[in-house]
């Protein structure tokens, strides 16, 4: 293990000691005293595990392909910004616009989060992206989604309401499982409400056992409440919009 | 179903005597115009879309496409094309979509300015037997550089250059995706940018594998819909270029048809077989010139500081944004006018919005210059650059290079019949259908590409000899060499060029 003391320091210099320590082969590195320093993990590659003690800044993990990171506070906006694969893991809140363009690893949020969450998230059969979320979620949630798996569990809102409008907007590959129900009012036009079959509860226990041990929760806590499945009603929402 | 009131825009005719019925035609059609009825080939003409395939591949020359002479009523306001969409949108509801630049008749800049020439006064140069320079190295410039002595009494430069991209000839080619057209098709811009000393741009779907010998003459591109972007595909080119608006459509996103998408296409962007891969219209995570400079510090902190060029649509107000940007950090400016092409666009958003390139680059040079700032940026101006001399205006006024599209297509067989959205492409540009695009073949294409480049860069020198200048960096924003011709003086004072006689 390693730390690394980011008080004080420009994002460009805490970055390159993150990578130097990775290509040292450091298996953990614990940066102490992060205070909004921008891009940590950007492009990173690797199996390290980055716990970031403190509140980091925007685009975290952007690009990054394989480690770990570990936020034990709130988090910004932009976290895993088409991101590969690897993990990140928020304690607390994050920002918006988490997981944009998100091509493979997971994004696990224990609080809320805001606007635009897992806007065109893609994936196929090698990889698949997963985010979910603890909390609540704020409008255009899975927006443009093609592929990957969004969870939405609102073990905690605050009297916020679940989601926000204009849920799965154009939405035309992947799932979203949301704990509770859900309106159509709050759903995009693209989008079909189903209930759970036997592969979903597979995938979701899955994914929450995963989530639960990261965070630790109970897996039966979570599951005592129903879900809803969310999937795009045509692969082609906007087939029929143009003329020949 | 009935019979469509648009009519056909082309009558595509045999000549029964001369067809020998080899079906050649129908074999080469990708529109499906041509059948085989028992006896006689069968023709559609309501498909012929006049890319002129069938005629080039008829041995016996038995095949005509004419215009079709069953207009309506000739009306100077009510034009062929304008009952003509509003016919199809009464049947479908739908918006027309296009392909290519612009083909309306708005006045064409370039062709309202000429270039000076030198007699008696100041010596012409013989670009064939004297050096002539084009080479030009697009990125940052430092505002002044500071030399030291080595010990053995050599100067060197105290700081490092900002990174360069090297180009032999100030042309790039512009971004055109594979999806909107074929691997092969960016087989025959890879290869004959590494003959010509250029470089290609993927566009916004992914780095193919078969394209990695290649990489050095590469520019990738991050969109909105960021597809095919991993960090092998940030570090794999010489330079990063992020999308943010294309000429053709400024202000809306990318929507390739679900008819280009088999699965080769929907692996590297990562979305299901046969759906449209849709490219947001804004970045999401850039609403302001301080989100966009978020972006290119994430893509340099993830490249080891490669440059980053950013890539808009010339609009009104493209000189504030031009100075945001390079205030941003973008190493590049990539302008892009309204006559520039696209794979796909709504012909009401493709013929009405945006400016042309000509404007834009006067008036971004005009504005960095002022701000002090030309340096920190290289200006790419593409949109509808024809020939080397509308490549030797744009640089006259004020680019570091042009990039082109559409011309480098024309080598290929395009014939800008404007339909690649249909992924038809009976040449195999613009298609993904296995049987259209195994007839472009890269080398022999290649070969024809790098041919036009060599060309127009003797084109280039012998404009640059005439001028009596002997380096593409004495022409660049010297728009002292330009008269302008049938403009008003408003016009000369936006590209900052004197009348003709003056």
């Amino acid at each position: 293990m390693v730390e690394i003391d980011a008080k004080g320091a420009y994002y460009r210099d805490l970055n390159k000691k993150v990578r130097e320590a990775v290509e040292k082969g450091e298996k953990e590195i614990v940066l102490k005293n992060v205070n909004g320093q921008y891009y940590i993990g950007d492009g990173l590659r690797g199996k390290s595990t980055i716990v970031v003690e403190g509140v980091p800044g925007n685009d975290l993990a952007a690009f990054m392909d394989g480690p770990t990171i570990r936020i034990k506070a709130n988090a910004q906006d932009n976290i895993g910004n088409t991101m590969n694969s690897g993990k990140v893991i928020v304690e607390g809140n994050a920002g918006d616009v988490l997981g944009y363009g998100m091509r493979g690893g997971k994004l696990h949020i224990r609080g809320s989060v805001g606007y635009r969450v897992g806007i065109h998230m893609k994936g196929n059969k090698k990889q698949a992206p997963t985010i979910v979320v603890g909390g609540t979620a704020g409008d255009f949630f899975g927006e443009y989604m093609a592929g990957g798996v969004l969870v939405l569990l609102g073990l905690s809102n605050d009297g916020e309401p679940l989601v926000g409008d204009y849920l799965g907007t154009g939405m035309h590959g992947g799932t979203i499982y949301i704990r509770g129900e859900v309106e159509k009012k709050n759903c995009g036009a693209e989008v079909g409400v189903l209930e759970l079959d036997d592969e979903d509860k597979k995938v979701l226990k899955e994914v929450l056992t995963d989530y639960c041990s990261d965070l630790g929760l109970k897996l039966e806590d979570i599951m005592s409440k129903g879900f809803k499945k969310l999937v795009p009603v045509s692969a082609r929402p906007y087939g029929n919009l143009y003329a020949y | 179903m009935f019979k469509s009131l648009a009519p056909p825009e082309y009558l595509a005719t045999i000549d029964r005597v001369k067809c020998i019925r080899c079906k050649r035609c129908i074999q080469n059609c990708g529109w499906g115009v041509y059948s085989w009825g028992g006896d006689k080939v069968l023709i559609d003409t309501f498909k012929c879309v006049k890319c002129l395939r069938c005629y080039h591949y008829c041995p016996e020359e038995a095949i005509e496409i004419k215009d079709n002479p069953t207009k309506f009523k000739e009306n100077a306001y009510w034009n062929f094309h304008t009952i003509r969409n509003i016919k199809k949108q009464a049947e479908t509801g739908g918006i027309p979509l296009t392909g290519m630049g612009s083909d309306k008749p708005y006045t064409i800049l370039f062709d309202n300015l000429l270039i000076d020439a030198c007699q008696v006064t100041n010596p012409s140069i013989d670009p064939l037997r004297e050096p002539m320079e084009l080479r030009t190295y697009l990125g940052k410039k430092p505002s002044s550089v500071k030399v030291e002595k080595t010990k053995d009494g050599k100067l060197k430069l105290a700081e490092p250059l900002p990174p360069q991209i090297k180009l032999d000839v100030p042309i790039i080619f512009s971004p055109m995706s594979f999806g909107s057209i074929s691997l092969n098709a960016q087989k025959v811009l890879a290869m004959a940018a590494k003959a010509c000393g250029i470089v290609m741009n993927t566009g916004e779907g992914g780095l193919h594998e078969d394209l990695m010998p290649y990489k050095d003459n590469v520019i990738v591109q991050v969109a909105s819909g960021r597809f095919g972007v991993t960090p092998e595909y940030l570090n794999a080119g010489v330079a990063v270029e992020i999308k943010i608006g294309q000429g053709a459509k400024p202000g809306i996103g990318g929507h390739l048809p679900g008819e280009k998408i088999p699965l080769e296409v929907a692996r590297t962007r990562m979305i299901p077989v046969g759906t449209d891969a849709l490219s947001p219209a804004p970045q999401h995570d850039i609403y302001s010139i301080e989100d966009l400079r978020q972006l290119i510090y994430a893509i340099k902190e993830a490249t080891n500081y490669k440059p980053v060029s950013v890539k808009i649509a010339a609009v009104h107000n493209v000189a504030a944004i031009a100075s945001g940007i390079v205030r941003a950090g973008a190493d590049i400016v990539y302008l892009d006018g309204f006559r520039g092409g696209t794979g796909a666009a709504p012909s009401i958003i493709r013929d009405h919005l945006g400016i042309p390139i000509e404007h834009a680059i006067a008036a971004v040079d005009d504005r960095l210059r002022q701000e002090g700032i030309r340096n920190e940026a290289s200006i790419i101006a593409a949109g509808g650059i024809r020939s080397s001399a509308d490549a030797a205006k744009a640089i006259a006024l004020g680019a570091d290079a042009v990039g082109i599209a559409t011309a480098a297509l024309i080598t290929m067989g395009c014939t800008t019949c404007g339909k690649c959205y249909t992924g038809n492409c009976s040449w195999g540009i613009t298609t993904q259908r296995p049987e259209l695009t195994a007839r472009l073949d890269p080398e022999v294409y290649a070969e024809r590409l790098t041919n036009l480049i060599h060309a127009w860069t003797h084109e280039l020198k012998e404009i640059l000899g005439a001028l009596g200048i002997n380096s593409i960096e004495s022409m660049r924003g010297n728009r002292e060499r330009l008269r302008g011709i049938g403009l008003d003086s408003a016009m000369l004072d936006i590209l900052g060029v004197k009348p003709a006689g003056r």
